[in-house]
């Protein structure tokens, strides 16, 4: 069994979000297959959720639950630790990704290990671990059968929960005709289907560790609660003799009881399903007397600039994340350019909030305005982020850092001619007099501005030049009579 | 966001405030007169200060919170008295109401930002809520579909309001448009940051409100009025049948006029 597989995490796209954005927008099956995707995926959730008071309820309870295990984050984190450790599981920390990385090669160098089935994980992402461990003589394969896919196109997941949802049936046909020795090129689903999982059961069959993400930790039983869809999870955790789970520190709830509301929410969400095909729950490594489970297992947290967002209470609520992805299936961005376009790990209304705040304003500073504000992720994300608002604390960051300093690389994404704009601008609003006389010479003249000045030369581009009514509302009203005071 | 302005609606008040928006100023200022006259004659005094400016979206969204905090304390002198302030525009409106508070929530004068807040209310849904407004319809038979802004929707909490006051008008037939959650791609600075986007939202959008077979869109809003006209009349009759613009207060005034 040979299938090729690419270990690294992409070429990055070089330029900005409007760069990116513009190649997206020219590739015409990229576009079909998210619109087709996100309009299918809304019409599910939505399918989910008949009753909006129901809706609303839950919706208060999920934002609850996170928020107080959030409250109490660095005593949930060590109760966290305690408990696994009580139950045999060895837990490590990671201020970096790098750390983390180290940490996962360790644990594999201990025991001469060669390889690796991956079950889905966006914390892996982030660490870019399949490449690291590539250059260190480790073959990571994806077993999840999206990141599979994208692992043997050599790609980056364009979506947190559909990996590879920016490809069609012929795309993924090609490929593994290409890469997947004796496939014939086909565009029927369940025959590729197949094909991966043969490729995929030798893979676990041999492997010797497998790696996992976490959806939930439990502070109070130690329990890593996992969530998935094609049981490559529960083998990727089961079958190989160690297992490896990485997580972000925000993964924490508090008790058992906190996880069926989030569950009802997670897959609902993200899917539009009442409920994922698997729900593993590990407490710890293979107990005396138990016939399968691997011997070992080790759980890394991962900070990666985590404590950082924590500090700060309005940013914060980030922090709240479950990683459903509802967010991009309803951002009318995301939909129409996809998920490599933000060139990040997090793509979509959410990375455009984590990314600059882990990564820094400087490195990610154009995402917070990759957006309309037009709040469609806010009234679906299913903990009640405020990404809309939070959004805007990252260009007002740009603008003025706050005195907290919370946010990397922010006051330098201004430019002297845009404050000096808003200061003209400022000037002109908050002055009356000024603004009267200015809108009644924009009455007169405005008309004669050339449409390819800045501003307008970006609006003019698709649309006409807008008119300036001939006479303004403060004079209408005055004519016709209306009081002033 | 913070939820929706599922205002209580408040008693039938004498005298209204009316807050044109510098877009409606500039650009729409029959929207804005409509809009006042449908109030007055449903028998209120409609005062119109002349101080008034803009309520600062602008300079927040992108970030310039001194700046528009300062247009937002304009505001706060220019209209002194108790009176609710209706507002033809759920953008505006969702600033002054919903951000407002947020925007200076570590300030000195945070009350009276509140205060100010709590007398904000959307033209539509103040037509419909408190003043149960009923109109006659003296048009010609006409179908029409709706437009509805982001911030009406998900900040104002107006969703049904506008196309009640559309339905009751017995002449005109509402069509609903397949993609009327969905942004239309203008996002204030959004346009001219992202205008390749935005560009294929607002064609997207057009797409939809023509497979309505409507030839009139109607929207509550300037901002989205101005970004899809505005590509309507680039595209010419090139991308289908003709498809007029306008905001709501302007048709219903049109329609109900019996002079
Ligand atoms: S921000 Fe909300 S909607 Fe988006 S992925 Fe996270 S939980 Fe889901």
């Amino acid at each position: 069994m040979t299938a090729d597989v690419q270990t690294g995490a992409g070429a990055p796209k070089a330029g900005s979000f409007a760069e990116r954005a513009h190649l997206a927008l020219d590739d015409k099956p990229l576009r079909a297959n998210f619109r087709r995707a996100m309009d299918g995926l809304m019409a599910k959730r939505a399918a989910q959720f008949p009753d909006a008071a129901d809706l609303a309820a839950l919706r208060a309870r999920g934002a609850a639950i996170k928020e107080r295990a959030l409250a109490r984050l660095p005593d949930l984190l060590e109760q966290l630790e305690a408990r696994c450790t009580g139950n045999g599981i060895k837990v490590h920390w990671a201020e970096t990704t790098d750390e983390a990385n180290r940490i996962v090669l360790g644990i594999f160098r201990e025991h001469g290990v060669k390889t690796v089935v991956k079950g889905k994980s966006m914390v892996s992402e982030e660490m870019h671990l399949n490449a690291f461990l590539g250059e260190h003589g480790i073959q990571a394969i994806e077993s999840d059968l999206g990141e599979y896919i994208i692992q043997l196109a050599g790609e980056m997941p364009s979506h947190i929960v559909m990996p590879c949802i920016h490809k069609n049936k012929g795309q993924i046909g090609a490929l593994f005709a290409e890469h997947i020795e004796g496939q014939r090129y086909t565009e029927d689903v369940d025959e590729l289907t197949a094909a991966a999982r043969r490729v995929l059961r030798d893979r676990f069959a041999e492997a010797d560790a497998g790696i996992s993400g976490v959806n939930f930790a439990v502070a109070e039983t130690g329990t890593l609660v996992l969530v998935e869809n094609e049981g490559n999870g529960r083998l990727s955790t089961t079958l190989p003799p160690l297992h490896v789970a990485v997580m972000g520190i925000e993964k924490l709830v508090e008790t058992l009881d906190d996880i069926p509301p989030l569950l009802a929410l997670l897959p609902r969400s993200a899917t539009g399903q009442p409920i994922t095909t698997y729900v593993n729950m590990i407490t710890s490594p293979r107990r005396e007397g138990e016939k399968d489970g691997p011997r070992e297992v080790h759980l890394v947290l991962l900070d990666n600039g985590r404590t950082r967002v924590y500090a700060d209470p309005e940013l914060r609520e980030t922090l709240r994340c479950i990683r459903c992805g509802a967010c991009m299936n309803h951002c009318p961005v995301y939909a129409r350019v996809g998920g490599h376009t933000y060139d990040a790990v997090y793509p979509g209304p959410i990375g455009k909030i984590l990314t600059p705040q882990i990564a820094g304003l400087d490195a990610a500073g154009d995402l917070p305005h990759a957006s309309s504000l037009c709040n469609a992720c806010v009234e679906v994300c299913p903990v009640k982020i405020p990404i809309a608002d939070i959004l805007v604390r990252l260009r007002r960051e740009a603008v003025r850092p706050s005195a907290s300093n919370a946010v990397k690389g922010a006051g330098g994404g201004w430019t002297l001619s845009e404050s000096s704009a808003w200061a003209g601008w400022k000037w002109l609003h908050a002055n009356p007099v000024l603004y009267r006389l200015g809108s009644r010479a924009l009455a007169l003249a405005g008309n004669l501005i050339p449409a390819g000045l800045p501003p307008l030369k970006a609006w003019t581009s698709v649309r006409s030049k807008p008119k300036f009514a001939p006479r303004t509302l403060h004079q209408l009203a005055r004519d016709k009579g209306f009081d002033d005071a | 966001m913070s939820t929706p302005s599922a205002a209580v609606p408040p008693e039938r008040p004498e005298t209204v405030y009316f807050f044109g928006t510098c877009l409606v100023d500039l650009f729409y200022p029959q929207a804005g007169l409509a809009g006042m006259e449908l109030l007055k004659r449903q028998g209120l005094r409609v005062v119109f200060p002349q101080d008034q400016t803009c309520c600062g979206q602008p300079a927040r969204n992108c970030g310039f919170f001194e700046e528009a905090r300062a247009v937002a304390r304009a505001q706060f002198d220019a209209f002194p008295e108790p009176w609710p302030i209706v507002v033809p525009s759920g953008s505006c409106a969702g600033m002054m109401r919903v951000h407002y508070p947020q925007l200076f929530a570590d300030q000195p004068d945070r009350e009276r930002a509140e205060a100010f807040a709590a007398r904000i209310y959307e033209l539509s849904w103040f037509l419909v809520h408190v003043l149960d407004c009923k109109l006659a319809d003296h048009g010609e038979p006409v179908t029409v579909t709706w437009h509805a802004s982001c911030h009406s929707m998900r900040e104002m909490g107006v969703t049904d309001e506008p196309k009640r006051l559309l339905r009751s008008l017995e002449n005109v037939t509402l069509v609903e448009n397949p993609r009327e959650r969905e942004c239309c791609g203008f996002g204030g600075t959004f346009s001219v940051r992202q205008p390749e986007v935005s560009a294929a939202m607002v064609a997207d959008k057009i797409d939809a409100l023509r497979s309505t077979g409507a030839t009139e869109m109607v929207t509550g809003d300037c901002g989205c009025l101005m970004n899809i006209t505005g590509a309507l009349d680039r595209m010419g009759g090139k991308a289908g049948p003709p498809l007029r613009g306008r905001h709501l207060a302007e048709f219903l005034l049109e329609r109900s006029d019996d002079r």
